[in-house]
């Protein structure tokens, strides 16, 4: 069976078993997985979003989505094509960062990409292995700026859609936050009452790290009990949750992340950052998500975006950056409960 | 039994966890954009009956649990077990212990085809059809001309089942049960 590789359809998070070609004797299923109606709020979503990045100046990038190097990120699982005769092994982004940072590192300004992105095994009633992204940079900016740009595309978006938004959105600190949603502090709580608390919401022990437990507190308690119909904006997470953000003392000398994430009904939307621009610090980070990645693996490091930073002539500018999903945003528009209702052919009918 | 991945996990699928074979009743991927990937799974007992919520890390394995549905008919009881015999001509017979029988020893017709679950070979639980066909044992005397009016009255059934019947019914009627709410239905045809 050649198209059935067992390893492809692990990677896109389908059952071994799951032949998606023709049987016979079985009705072939060709119909979209979405209403022509989504697709036409979807042509229109990606109208507006670019009319506003026209109107705020912001120029209009397209990003190699087959790459050498892959995302070093333990808890992102890159689509991988395997080397042959003609071609070396290369990966499929998961995000158009490290891509979109070597343009600011050219000098690019403010920068814009929407387009598809691709992770493996991500697949659920809010997740397709392959999904919309909207990345943005905006050189100066802090995720402070940044978040309240967020929050202004988004009250565009949503205007006369099925959520009527809440005219302000709340800003809120990943330690407030939990404090408020989940009675601990996450910054100062020891490991073990973290993993108490884990626990007992996931029914179970799971072996996880204290940030593992901390993501657990967040999906299983914080994000249940996040307002509705609200914007809310989470900012400074635990400086060991920082990805490829700045770290930096908050107004009480705590040392956080300058990141943030936004909410709307249960939803994550979107993922920013103050942005790192340390090339050192940069590869430190690196190496460690890759020590984690190549116990079972043998991945290289993206050397390019590190000597782009390194550049003396050149490095990343001070800049703020944030990816959305695209197709949650318009789940919301629609009042759509899935994400397959939203995407033409999802992963199962592709 | 082989091991199934959470991303195998879905509705129906039989699985090992803390010693019990459960039933998978629904499956929710769960993962931040950036952190840790969880699947939040409903499960079901398979022993008690009890549903409940548990998290696993995604990837994460259990083991399958040899369960398997099948149709016996049910022959009698010997004060300790309850003896159910295959329908597809083996005439294979299977004990019950009581825990697997439960509150069903009330629907227990000899005769009667059951779904039996079996565990590793042995009889887990049992579920009656949703209507059988009982013919009632003691109930008070009919009352005549009262056919339509509403009222009720216990009976019980041949199988010791406790029903609220309609007051027109008499004893050695035979009634159809709803075998999930244990109410009367009508009389059986």
């Amino acid at each position: 069976m050649p198209f059935c590789g067992i390893n492809t359809q692990l990677l896109i998070g389908l059952k071994p078993t799951e032949c998606l070609h023709h049987k016979s004797g079985r009705k072939m299923n060709w119909q979209p997985s979405a209403t022509l109606e989504a697709l036409h709020a979807r042509a229109d979503l990606n109208r507006n979003i670019r009319e506003f990045f026209i109107e705020t100046n912001a120029l209009e990038v397209e990003l190699p989505i087959l790459n050498h190097a892959p995302v070093a990120d333990m808890n992102i699982e890159p689509v991988e094509v395997p080397a042959t005769d003609v071609m070396p092994r290369l990966y499929l982004h998961t995000s158009p960062e490290y891509s979109m940072k070597r343009l600011l590192c050219a000098g690019s300004g403010d920068i814009y990409a929407l387009g598809k992105v691709f992770r493996a095994g991500e697949a659920g009633g809010r997740h397709n292995p392959e999904f919309t992204m909207l990345e943005w940079y905006r050189v100066g900016m802090d995720h402070q700026e940044l978040m309240h740009e967020v929050s202004d595309l988004l009250a565009e978006l949503f205007t006369g859609s099925e959520v009527e938004l809440e005219d302000s959105p709340v800003f809120i600190s990943y330690q407030q936050a939990v404090v408020k949603y989940a009675g601990i502090d996450p910054l100062h709580a020891s490991d073990n009452v973290i993993k108490q608390l884990g626990i007992e919401l996931a029914g179970g022990n799971l072996e996880l790290n204290r940030d593992g437990w901390l993501d657990m507190i967040m999906s299983h308690k914080v994000e249940k009990c996040l307002p509705q119909n609200q914007l809310v904006f989470i900012y400074n997470y635990p400086a060991s949750q920082a990805a490829l953000s700045k770290l930096n003392h908050d107004e009480k000398g705590q040392l956080i992340s300058e990141r943030f994430e936004v909410y709307l009904n249960g939803l994550e939307l979107a993922n920013g950052y103050h942005e790192l621009t340390d090339s050192d610090e940069q590869r430190t980070r690196f190496e460690k998500e890759l020590a984690v990645i190549n116990r079972d693996n043998n991945r290289p490091m993206d050397e390019k975006i590190i000597a782009a930073m390194a550049d003396p002539k050149a490095g990343l500018p001070d800049c703020a950056g944030v990816a959305m999903g695209v197709d949650r945003i318009l789940m919301l528009q629609l009042g759509l409960k899935e994400i397959t209702d939203v995407i033409s052919f999802d992963i199962h009918s592709a | 039994m082989a091991n199934y991945s959470t991303s195998e996990f879905k509705s129906g699928l039989k699985v090992m966890l803390d010693g019990d074979p459960c039933a998978i009743v629904e499956n929710e991927y769960v993962k931040p954009g950036k952190g840790q990937a969880f699947s939040r799974v409903k499960l079901k007992n398979l022993k008690n009956g009890r549903t409940w919520e548990r998290t696993f890390k995604s990837g994460e394995k259990l083991e399958g649990a040899d369960v398997m549905d099948l149709e016996m008919e049910y022959l009698y009881s010997d004060g300790e077990f309850w003896h159910f015999m295959m329908t597809d001509g083996s005439f294979e017979q299977h004990p019950a212990a009581e825990e697997a029988i439960s509150e069903n020893k009330n629907w227990l017709k000899e005769q009667q085809v059951y779904e039996v679950t079996l565990f590793n070979g042995a009889i887990l639980s049992i579920t009656p059809p949703n209507f059988i066909d009982l013919e009632v044992t003691e109930t008070d005397p009919g009352l005549k001309g009262d056919t339509a009016q509403g009222g009720s009255k216990p009976a019980i059934m041949q199988t010791g089942a406790m029903i609220r019947v309609p007051l027109f019914i008499e004893i050695g009627e035979v009634l159809r049960i709803d075998t999930r709410t244990a109410e009367y239905v009508s009389r059986a045809k």
